[in-house]
């Protein structure tokens, strides 16, 4: 079954602590070439009948996102593509 | 007439025995009001208490804001109801955009638990009148998701209507913007605060009585509003 995927992020210019916190961790891994890290929500929403993108939006401006402090985008994934399918 | 003062308990809330204890010690009586439960019971201000509604999920109070409950304090709110928002119920009033911007984590990620100095800029508010204008306050501060935000626009809207309501004094606990402890909405009925004023209301358990006057200053409100 198809699934609407909403990502929600914090918009540009809200810091971010937890993203430098673990961007402030990587070179203990001894990663050094990563500029910024942000941290952001991957929701996925299974419809009871077709992926209805609109919908989704409503569902995310009202409550999924709080468009004070963040952005979303959504877009239709295939079950396979999913965060819990495995290959 | 007793003024009734009504304290919602989210699944979740912490504070909501001390906010009802704290409406008792000035006079008031506190009226117990249930997430589930539309009803105000004709109560005369409503206060939301900290905690952690609904497990923070999603983001602190952004559930709670479509409780039944909630839908009703709106509608009253809009309709100049006092409500009091404290930390968690701070929260809930800008998720139900009662009040503009958002809290957000901590800047420094760590959970703030101290005694702090506020100093009250708004003393014309329902739930600050009891102060005066530049008055020091201590009371405790305690939480992980307390740094406010908004864009500069906004804060410079708050500023100039006077609605920032109280900053801190002495360290800023969580990054907020402009060190903003508690800001109001246009009619000055609806205030969030982040620190906690009924933690601040006995000798035995509190930094200072300083607590007492957002409760009382309710109570002068009441008398002086029109029926």
């Amino acid at each position: 079954m198809p699934r609407v995927v909403v990502d929600v992020m914090l918009k540009p210019e809200i810091l971010d602590p937890q993203g430098q916190a673990v961007a402030n961790a990587l070179p203990r891994l001894g990663v050094s070439d990563v500029a910024s890290v942000r941290i952001g929500r991957r929701i996925e929403i299974e419809f009871t009948g077709e992926p209805d993108l609109d919908r989704a939006r409503e569902i995310a401006d009202k409550l999924l996102a709080n468009p004070v402090i963040e952005d979303f985008t959504v877009h239709v994934v295939d079950a396979d593509e999913t965060a819990g399918a495995h290959s | 007439m007793t003024a009734r003062v009504g304290v919602v308990t989210f699944p979740g809330s912490l504070d909501d025995g001390d906010a009802a204890r704290a409406v008792r010690i000035t006079g008031a009586e506190p009226v117990r009001l249930w997430h589930g439960d539309p009803d105000l019971h004709g109560v005369d201000a409503v206060v939301l208490p900290g905690g952690f509604s609904y497990g923070d999920y999603l983001r602190c109070g952004a559930i709670a804001r479509f409780a039944p409950v909630m839908e009703t304090v709106v509608e009253a709110a809009r309709g100049g109801l006092p409500v009091l928002g404290i930390c968690n119920g701070f929260q809930i009033l800008c998720e139900a955009h009662l009040l503009p911007g958002a809290l957000t984590r901590n800047q420094h990620l760590h959970f703030r638990n101290r005694d702090q100095v506020l100093r009250i800029e708004a003393a014309g508010t329902a739930w600050t009148n009891a102060f005066q204008p530049g008055q020091e306050i201590l009371i405790p501060v305690k939480n992980g998701e307390g740094c406010y935000v908004a864009d500069p626009a906004t804060l410079d809207r708050l500023e100039a209507e006077g609605r920032v309501v109280a900053r801190y004094v002495g360290g800023n606990p969580n990054g907020s913007q402009r060190d903003i402890a508690a800001v109001t909405n246009e009619a000055g009925n609806v205030v969030g605060i982040m620190p906690h004023p009924e933690h601040a209301v006995e000798a035995l358990t509190g930094p200072s009585l300083d607590g007492l006057g957002f409760f009382t200053s309710v109570l002068k409100h009441l008398v002086g509003a029109p029926a």
